[in-house]
């Protein structure tokens, strides 16, 4: 029998791709480890390479195909002592559809790429210029581009920030405007840049550190609290440190225990930190663009599952989020949810399914975690008289547990149920599948919350 | 051959072809089984980071040659290769890369994090040369319990410039711990060339700064790797102390499954494949001695090919660990 080519996942978040090109035309030999085609993933355009040996039978999706659903029969090869006539033996039904592929394209092209159901957000009021849609890989993109123009003394420094282009794409582009001096490639060494990035900013110095992720800024963790969050105090108020780490934070997927956790509750912890973490376009763009102003040390919590996702997005250099304020998403009266980050767009999914119900959740994008927006929380729970927490992160000590004793204590009369937390689960995060998707909050999760403390029963 | 004379004075019984033909089986069954799991990756039945070892396979394999049971191994998040050579069960190892309960983690570790106390594996390290301290502890404890054991530590060229490797060398050395730092220099941490990442680029004298010796070796050649690490074995045996052995060695798939690997060419990459591929050096080597013959290499290739396809089928089949695994293993109960 022919053996199959299967469209190859090239990356932990493929699933489906472009077929950009085949390097092999039908009739040619191949070699194992000869590359056959070329995959565009939502990251990078990759190589495909041959696992058998043998004949490139027949192409099954034509280059340029786009769309191409992993797994996806997209050519044959013929084996040794096979001839064509083994070809048409082939008939799997997923074949059946590979086979069409001309005609598929145009159609998934049209279909705008699956993405998690969102809400627009609502653009602050105070802002009513051009917008432009954009992934929020891009607008974090711009936001320092724009912050770099503006000013000679923020530059760029982190593994993988310039000549790569960025671990994961993120400053796409910075190297070739603002050249090596600005956007700075640092050898694997976090600590050491992280501070040197703090002694650069005690010199006067505008630095965003970036790490490849959040994980890796444990190893500097000392150098961020102890010399970045602790020095203006320490000097008695003479000694300022503006500065910016960022990075993604919290699960990525399957990427296991050491690899996939939420610092959102490790650094809100610190007095002499600005902790802020974006779920939109807009948030992002505007968040870091008003941590790298900031006087202060800012950390900016960003997430990759939400880097490909596109929205609407502020697009005047002028336009910041302030850093202290949460944003009402979605109004509603029945209960109050708190989200940041990723879990914004759970918690907007998870209102529209119950509004179905009869529950109007009001969800609150509260964007800053340090300084913590309480005003708006608390107006809210007034009102709702319900509040869900949510987090990815452990339950332990997290930003739900703080929020809990800020409604505690500023609205206790006006509660008419225990407020509910729902979390990441407490333990470290596993890697199978299964378990991983146990392990994080999801919408059934949210919803059976957001019922208990509207004592509903299960629909 | 001097290595195989060694071995036979160690009162090894095998024939010195014998040895050298295992050094190809093993080196071979890493290939495949790292060609294996690239393929599995593809079919999205493993998920997050895999960071292949093919190319390298002459390191692991030279030294585990050269290494005694109650040596202890541990390296980064580049580990299917190690934990094959300590001889951990193909079939457990790809199952963890599938996350499933037959892997050697239940699941719950993946492709950076699998552990055997049986082979003396100890992970499997996802943070960037983390793995040297504790390795560095690992051979403090060789020598507390006094039981002849030395640690292997290996780590990467965009690791030696870590803080915590220096920290450890110093304590290394200030306590003569038996332990053999590895660092396995494939040219590039992730997209970084060596060149634009370290001031020096001779990463075997790093260190020098605290009286360690260091060594570069050629390690595409499993028999040079082989010797030096029975050298040097000897050495930290001995209560001399640690070393640091340079691996000139060479990554030939991008850092993990979805890097473009845009910071080389392919010229590069096919220039070492086609000159100093450690297995087919070895295969030359084989036959041109008499050794082996093409049948005979055919024959180890289909051995291992089955133990593939087995651990394959196996990663397949185990089933998903049980969902209250999710609350296991957090602590032990006291
Ligand atoms: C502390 C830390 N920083 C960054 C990373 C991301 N990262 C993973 S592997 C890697 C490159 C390491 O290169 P090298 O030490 O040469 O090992 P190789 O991958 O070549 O085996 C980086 C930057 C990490 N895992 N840990
Ligand atoms: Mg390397």
């Amino acid at each position: 029998m022919p053996i199959q080519i299967l469209m190859p996942a090239l990356s932990p978040t493929m699933t489906e791709g472009k077929l950009s090109r085949w390097l092999k035309a039908e009739g040619d030999a191949i070699k194992s480890g000869d590359v056959l085609a070329e995959i565009e993933t939502d990251k990078a355009t990759m190589e495909m390479e041959a696992a058998d040996d043998g004949i490139l039978g027949r192409i099954l999706v034509p280059g340029g195909a786009e769309g191409v659903k992993v797994n996806t029969p997209i050519g044959l090869i013929l084996t040794e002592g096979e001839d064509k006539s083994a070809l048409d033996k082939v008939t799997s039904p997923s074949q059946a559809q590979a086979q069409t592929p001309a005609a598929a394209p145009a159609a998934s092209v049209a279909a705008p790429a699956p993405q998690a159901p969102v809400a627009q957000p609502i653009l602050q009021k105070s802002y009513n210029g051009p917008t432009k849609r954009q992934t929020v890989r891009e607008a974090l993109r711009d936001a320092m581009a724009e912050e770099m123009r503006n000013d000679p003394n923020v530059f760029l420094m982190g593994e993988e920030v310039g000549q790569y282009q960025g671990a994961y794409k993120v400053s796409q582009g910075l190297l070739d405007e603002f050249g090596p001096k600005r956007v700075i490639d640092t050898p694997i060494t976090e600590m050491g840049f992280a501070g040197l990035g703090v002694g650069a900013a005690f010199g006067g110095l505008k630095p965003i550190v970036e790490f490849m992720t959040f994980n890796f800024s444990m190893q500097a963790i000392d150098q961020i609290v102890n010399s970045a969050a602790k020095t203006l105090y320490m000097s008695g108020g003479q000694q300022r440190c503006s500065i910016v780490f960022r990075g993604p934070n919290g699960a990525a997927s399957r990427v296991a225990a050491q690899h996939s956790q939420c610092y959102a509750s490790w650094y809100a912890h610190c007095p002499g930190l600005k902790v802020v973490a974006p779920w939109s376009g807009e948030d992002a763009k505007g968040l870091l663009k008003a941590a790298i102003r900031d006087p202060n040390p800012v950390i900016v919590l960003e997430n990759e599952m939400l880097y490909g996702q596109s929205f609407e997005v502020p697009d005047d250099p002028d336009f910041t989020v302030p850093i202290g304020l949460a944003k009402i998403e979605r109004a509603g009266a029945s209960v109050t949810i708190t989200a940041f980050s990723r879990m914004v767009g759970m918690a907007l999914e998870t209102a529209e399914l119950l509004a179905k119900e009869g529950i109007e959740a009001e969800v609150i994008n509260l964007r800053s975690l340090r300084p913590l927006d309480t005003a708006t929380i608390v107006e809210s729970v007034k009102k709702t008289n319900r509040l869900v927490t949510l987090e990815e992160g452990w339950p332990y000590a997290g930003i739900g547990a703080e929020i809990s004793a800020v409604v505690m204590d500023q609205a206790f009369d006006w509660l008419d149920a225990p407020v509910m937390r729902v979390t990441g689960e407490d333990v470290p995060m596993p890697y199978a599948a299964n378990l991983e998707k146990l392990a994080l909050p999801d919408v059934a999760k949210i919803a059976a919350a957001v019922r208990a403390v509207c004592y509903r029963g299960q629909k | 051959m001097a290595i195989a004379k060694k071995q036979v004075a160690k009162a090894a019984p095998k024939a010195p072809a014998d040895n050298l033909l295992k050094l190809y089986r093993d080196m071979l069954l890493i290939r495949r089984f790292e060609e294996k799991a690239g393929q599995l990756y593809g079919m999205g039945l493993i998920g997050g980071f895999c960071h292949l070892y093919i190319g390298q396979e002459a390191v692991i394999v030279g030294l585990m040659a050269a290494a005694r049971p109650g040596d202890s191994v541990i390296t980064s998040y580049r580990d299917h290769g190690h934990m094959l050579a300590t001889g951990m069960d193909a079939k457990g190892v790809m199952a963890e890369l599938t996350g499933r309960s037959g892997g050697y983690s239940k699941g719950k570790g993946g492709s950076m994090h699998m552990f055997s106390r049986e082979t003396g594996f100890f992970g499997g390290h996802g943070i960037v040369a983390a793995q040297v301290p504790l390795g560095t502890g690992l051979a403090f404890g060789h020598k507390y319990r006094e039981d002849q054991g030395v640690c292997l530590c290996f780590l990467g060229d965009g690791a030696v410039n870590q803080g915590q490797v220096y920290e450890s060398f110093n304590m290394a050395a200030l306590w003569k711990l038996p332990v053999i730092y590895v660092v396995e220099n494939n040219k590039y941490g992730m997209g970084t060339s060596v060149e634009r990442a370290s001031a020096s680029t001779e990463l075997h004298r790093r260190g020098d700064a605290y009286g360690i010796p260091g060594v570069a070796v050629d390690g595409m050649d499993v028999l040079e790797v082989e010797k030096v690490g029975r050298k040097w074995l000897a050495h930290a045996r001995e209560g001399k102390g640690p070393v640091v052995l340079e691996m000139k060695t060479y990554r030939y798939r991008g850092h993990s499954m979805s890097d473009p690997a845009k910071y080389r060419t392919k010229e590069e990459v096919s220039k070492v494949r086609a000159e100093h591929d450690p297995i087919d050096t070895l295969a030359k080597k084989l036959l041109d001695g008499k050794l082996a013959t093409e049948d005979s290499l055919k024959e180890i290739d289909r051995e291992v090919k089955d133990i593939c396809t087995q651990a394959a089928d196996f990663s397949q089949s185990s089933p998903e660990p049980d969902l209250a695994e999710l609350y296991t293993d957090i602590l032990v109960e006291a």
